[in-house]
């Protein structure tokens, strides 16, 4: 029988505020073991909590480039259940009137674009975190992360593959990034992503039991958890079995989800209106405030990169991956490099500098107006193209302007004819047996001689004299 | 007869984590029972024309600015508690996976 994979992903996001959800303790991810807490997110009896404002408005940015209809009249409510991480034995969060609703992404898989239905975004309070490195059947448990404002982000069943998984966590990430709401950073926690699978026979529209993915640490990793998970419960249904509806987490060293919790011991939250926070309203006039300042986001980016500089649209797509990256593109070209060359220097030479350094483009030292003006220098003839390259790496190294290198080291081209055609005569007298050979019709050897001429010139030479001045003498 | 079972108020009782002897479940059932039974007779009103309430306060968007505001010492945050190494409050170990 063929099977067909329902999908829904749960997303939490920790929002980048400066400080906590409900109190004023930093946000920081690296700080020593609970020295981030207060009475408020420690859980302390009689505290109140107050809702940060810019937590609103950074959910509110998020639910609108998700296309979510944004609640007019919110709420936060308590949800219930018994865990060391949550010492209040509640958190606060939202449950029948989420903050953004409704909304939908469209990812883009093998040329198609497929789109993901976006039931929810809703806010609430992250938890604290556990070690379980302390030994002696004890754990330790730090609230620095308590508190912390946290979106989540739940689709409708609507992806139907692991890939189509992948893509949908490569395009919220992206956003999210663009929005500058989430660092998205999976290894420190700030994007946890949870899957809900079920399998059923193709053409049914009834659901088959789901099972719920969780602990996984890289979008690949959830590619994979889903890819086995789809496999095991075909495999389950094929040999007669009946799937359990499941918590399952997956091992990533022996690349198999294992069961962490049957649903029969699922909890029963009692969601109730938290009393200590009133309702919020977001009205039209704030929600205008914030659609104005949103971003360009990513898709309508790419799109306007094909159009504006007529890149492919591979180059468009590498070039708006990341917000500072397509800034930093748009930069050099509004600089007055040429749109295509400006492309071809930043994914390539640059790119591949970037990688070897371990660098992100924001710790880049090329300012774009730099990089701007030695394209130009090359498009000019002040250097080849070959000498632009190390110009570059200096420049990369150095922070330097590209003309004060070339002059330095003394790099500019040598566009005056007299020079090169000494040099041109130089690499004839020197290479008789090759200018015999060419001469005889062999019309290979012509590279080999333009090679000896720019060696001869360190490269400085301009290519195209270098080629009409050597074809002149080689006839004569 | 009560609206509520003892079944009722044990499986409340289990989530609230709390221990009840039969003479507390008895009076509970009791209790909770005549709970509901007034909520049924206020479902009696006819609240046709009436504004749902979602909240119990009436005022709205109560906010503090994004700042970052000292917080306690960690020794202050850890001097209550029953087991802490100075770092961290120690609790019995944490199944993995049972997280809700």
């Amino acid at each position: 029988m063929e099977y067909e994979a329902v999908i829904g992903m749960e997303v939490h996001v920790e929002i980048n505020t400066k400080s906590k959800i409900f109190c004023g303790c930093s946000t920081e991810f690296n700080a020593p073991p609970n020295t981030n807490v207060c009475p408020v997110c420690l859980g302390f009896p009689g505290v109140l909590p107050v809702l940060n404002r810019e937590m609103v408005n950074k959910s509110v940015a998020a639910g609108l480039a998700l296309n979510c209809r944004i609640s007019r009249w919110s709420k936060m409510d308590r949800k219930n259940y018994f865990y060391p991480d949550m010492a209040k034995n509640y958190q606060i969060s939202q449950y029948d009137l989420p903050l953004c609703f409704k909304g939908h992404l469209d990812i883009e898989v093998d040329g198609e674009i497929r789109r993901i239905g976006i039931t929810r975004a809703h806010m609430e309070e992250d938890t604290a975190r556990n070690t379980h490195t302390i030994g002696g059947g004890q754990s330790g448990v730090d609230f620095n992360r308590s508190g912390v404002p946290l979106l989540e982000i739940v689709t409708e069943p609507d992806l139907r593959s692991a890939k189509e998984a992948y893509a949908y966590l490569v395009t919220l990430k992206q956003i999210l990034q663009y929005l500058d709401v989430s660092d998205c950073n999976m290894e420190e926690g700030s994007l946890r992503a949870e899957a809900n699978i079920s399998v059923r026979p193709k053409g049914a529209t009834a659901f088959g039991a789901k099972t719920e993915v969780k602990n996984v640490a890289s979008f690949s990793g959830v590619q994979k958890a889903i890819e086995y998970e789809i496999a095991r419960q075909i495999q389950v249904l094929e040999e007669g079995g009946k799937v359990l509806q499941e918590t399952r987490g997956w091992d990533a060293d022996r690349g198999i989800t294992v069961t962490q919790r049957l649903k029969e011991s699922a909890h029963d939250y009692r969601y109730f209106p938290e009393p200590d926070l009133v309702p919020i309203v977001v009205d039209e006039a704030w929600e205008h405030r914030i659609r104005d300042r949103l971003p360009e986001l990513p898709m309508a980016r790419k799109k306007r990169f094909m159009e504006q500089y007529g890149l492919s649209a591979y180059d468009a797509m590498v070039l708006t991956a990341t917000r500072p990256l397509a800034d930093y593109y748009e930069a050099c070209v509004s600089a007055g490099a040429e749109s295509k060359k400006a492309a071809n220097w930043v994914m390539g030479d640059l790119q591949a500098l970037l990688t070897d350094g371990k660098m992100e483009i924001t710790q880049c030292r090329i300012a774009p107006a730099a990089l701007a003006a030695m394209i130009r220098m090359i498009e000019e003839g002040a250097i080849s193209g070959k000498i632009g390259k190390e110009v570059l790496a200096d420049m990369f190294e150095t922070g330097r302007e590209p003309q004060a290198i070339v002059e330095e080291k003394g790099l500019a081209q040598i566009s005056d004819e007299a020079a090169i055609e000494a040099i041109v005569a130089q690499v004839i007298s020197d290479n008789p047996a090759q200018v015999e050979q060419y001469k005889a019709g062999k019309e290979k050897v012509m590279g080999f001689l333009v090679g000896q001429v720019m060696k001869a010139s360190r490269g400085k030479a301009n290519p195209e004299l270098v080629n009409r001045i050597l074809r002149d003498a080689l006839k004569k | 007869m009560s609206k509520i079972s003892t079944n009722d108020v044990e499986y409340v009782a289990s989530l609230a984590q709390l221990e009840l002897d039969a003479a507390a479940k008895e009076r509970l059932v009791q209790e909770m029972g005549e709970i509901l039974a007034y909520m049924d007779k206020l479902n009696e009103l006819d609240t046709a024309n009436v504004e749902p309430m979602m909240h119990a306060m009436e005022m709205t968007n109560v906010f503090r600015e994004d700042v970052v505001e000292s917080s306690i010492s960690r020794e202050t945050a850890l001097q209550n508690a029953p087991v802490h190494d100075g770092q961290y409050f120690i609790v019995p170990r944490i199944l993995e996976g049972d997280e809700a």
